[in-house]
């Protein structure tokens, strides 16, 4: 029963009404990143100048974890120097992996929201996906394994 | 709940009224039936069959036979030999690809696959015709999923080799008129091999009578347990196949140089059996009789226009398929409005109702349909009104818990 959490409020209106879904000026990082087996599809646009990501979207489709967590990481990252924004990621593949402290969770901001997805693998991959995307595009190799 | 029904899920351990089980398309409960038959086996016959000279070999030989003879009658088959035993469907409709089609497809001929069908019927023939330079047909539906007898006689040639397609479409529900396709199939020289996977659990199926060349199913969709499942095969046919495994029991004398093969249906079992399963398919066929296929095929005909009558009081909800429930056998398929089915079947989880989400291994159909992919609530005769009601209050929550207002 524990799912249930995962749909609080902050997470539905990220979904519903995303800050970040949409296009931008002038990127110059654009990566899709895809779910094969559930049909979850972004396409992740960023604006990196000297190493800071000075403005980031996505557009995409696919369920609400995907989604929001994508609009949520952006939140995050926006502002962000790419090193920042890499640590973050590593903090929240941690908290999938249920290996995080309480002070690293707090970094994560909303996208601690997401921790209880950590107990339902098949649905982990939904939150990882704008994450793995965003590794991606910074030449980071994507280590997390499913289950 | 009536003191039938009480009764009837007593049957089955593993239900209970904390949770409304509604995947019974991607596998059916066991009853205890069942599962003591299998328990039975391993306590009081097991042994390796076929090949030992003693008591015990003799006793789980006679047991696995016994289950041959069950299916046999089943499904009206004219000989036992008719009937080989495999782990599913799945294996079944890949014995038939590397067996027969491997040998008697051709290139320049054609393979007929339905639209309708799940991967494991359409891959293995993808295979074949790939493998045999042969051409792949695919016969397709409307948008409701039907497909006509006339639309076959439109696309069948007299290069067409093997039609494949199934009963009862896992996703939609809907029936094929099997009988009037395999009589074109056959006025064309064709074979044709019948997906029963849906179907046989679900409604009397009579392989006389529709007069297909190859029917698959699978033993743990019919109560049975995993790993156990079943190819029926006209004899003239499965005669003049070749092996699809070779090794252990399905020789007759073996040679440094080479081999002959048993009589069917042993030549296409290689290796150990699993008796534990055949034991607990025999069952499953004991308890389906018992209660009968009639009273079956009547609580799943109602419980299939409760759910359907009911789903679609909702808002926002589409049902895919047909506008007549009789026409989805315990299958329904749909679509909430702005909410993805994975979140759609996790909510309901949470909330104790099975579904399953996803394209169903039926990626080619949903696409066809426009319905990447869509959520499944799928009825068994031991469910019960109780679960609809259980289904249809959690469906009207789903649009809220996913931040949409209604």
């Amino acid at each position: 029963m524990e799912n249930k959490t995962i749909y609080t409020e902050i997470i539905t209106d990220h979904n519903v009404d995303p800050y970040h879904k949409h296009e931008i000026e002038g990127a110059n990082l654009i990566l899709e990143g895809v779910n094969p087996s559930c049909g979850d599809d972004i396409t992740l646009s960023l604006k990196v100048e000297d190493d800071v990501v000075v403005d980031g979207a996505y557009q995409g489709v696919g369920c609400a974890i995907s989604q929001a967590s994508a609009d949520i990481m952006l939140d995050l990252v926006i502002g962000k120097t790419k090193d920042e924004a890499l640590r973050l990621s590593d903090l929240f593949l941690n908290m999938i992996r249920s290996e995080i402290t309480e002070e690293e969770l707090e970094e994560l901001e909303e996208a601690g929201l997401l921790k209880d997805i950590a107990h339902n693998p098949s649905r982990t991959k939904c939150a990882v996906l704008g994450w793995r995307t965003l590794r991606e595009m910074f030449g980071v190799e994507f280590e997390y394994e499913e289950e | 709940m009536n003191d039938f029904e009480m009764n009837l899920r007593k049957d089955f351990p593993i239900l209970n009224d904390s949770f409304a089980y509604l995947d019974n398309a991607a596998t059916s409960q066991k009853p205890l039936s069942v599962i003591q038959a299998v328990e039975d086996y391993y306590k009081t016959s097991n042994a390796n069959p076929l090949r030992g000279i003693y008591d015990l070999s003799v006793a789980a030989t006679e047991k696995y036979e016994a289950a041959r003879l069950s299916v046999k009658k089943f499904i009206n088959a004219s000989k036992k030999a008719e009937i080989v035993f495999t782990r599913n469907a799945t294996e079944s409709v890949n014995l038939v690809a590397y067996s027969y089609g491997m040998s008697f497809i051709n290139e320049g001929d054609e393979i007929i696959v339905s639209i309708l069908e799940h991967h494991s019927n359409m891959l293995p023939w993808q295979n074949v015709a790939k493998a045999k330079n042969a051409t792949l047909k695919y016969l397709y539906c409307d948008e409701n999923g039907v497909i006509n007898p006339s639309d076959l006689e439109e696309l069948i040639t007299d290069k067409t080799a093997l039609v494949a397609i199934t009963q009862v479409s896992n996703v939609i529900g809907r029936t094929n008129d099997i009988k009037s396709f395999a009589k074109i199939a056959h006025e064309y020289g064709a074979v044709i091999l019948c997906d029963g996977a849906q179907s046989v659990p679900h409604m009397k199926v009579d392989v006389t009578d529709l007069d297909v060349d190859f029917l698959v199913f699978s033993g743990h969709k019919m109560l049975a347990p995993m790993g156990i499942g079943v190819l029926y095969g006209k004899s003239e046919l499965l005669k003049k196949m070749p092996p699809f495994l070779y090794g252990g029991e399905m020789i007759e004398s073996v040679t440094v140089d080479g081999a002959t093969f048993a009589r069917i249906p042993t030549k296409f079992e290689a290796g150990t059996v699993n008796v534990g399963g055949a034991v607990g398919l025999h069952a499953a066929i004991d308890y389906i009789n018992n209660i009968t296929m009639d009273e079956i095929v009547k609580r799943e005909e109602e419980l299939t226009k409760y759910a359907y009558e009911r789903m679609s009081e909702i808002k926002h909800l589409t049902i895919i398929g047909s506008e007549d429930y009789k026409e989805h056998h315990g299958i329904i398929t749909f679509d909430i409005d702005d909410c993805h089915p994975h979140d759609v079947a996790d909510i309901l989880g949470g909330l104790g109702v099975d579904v399953r989400a996803g394209h169903h291994c039926a990626q080619p159909l949903l696409k066809h349909i426009g319905h990447p992919v869509t959520t499944r609530a799928s009825i068994a005769f031991y469910n019960v009104k109780e679960d609809i009601d259980r289904l249809i209050d959690a469906l009207k929550g789903v649009r809220r818990t996913l931040g949409y207002g209604e």
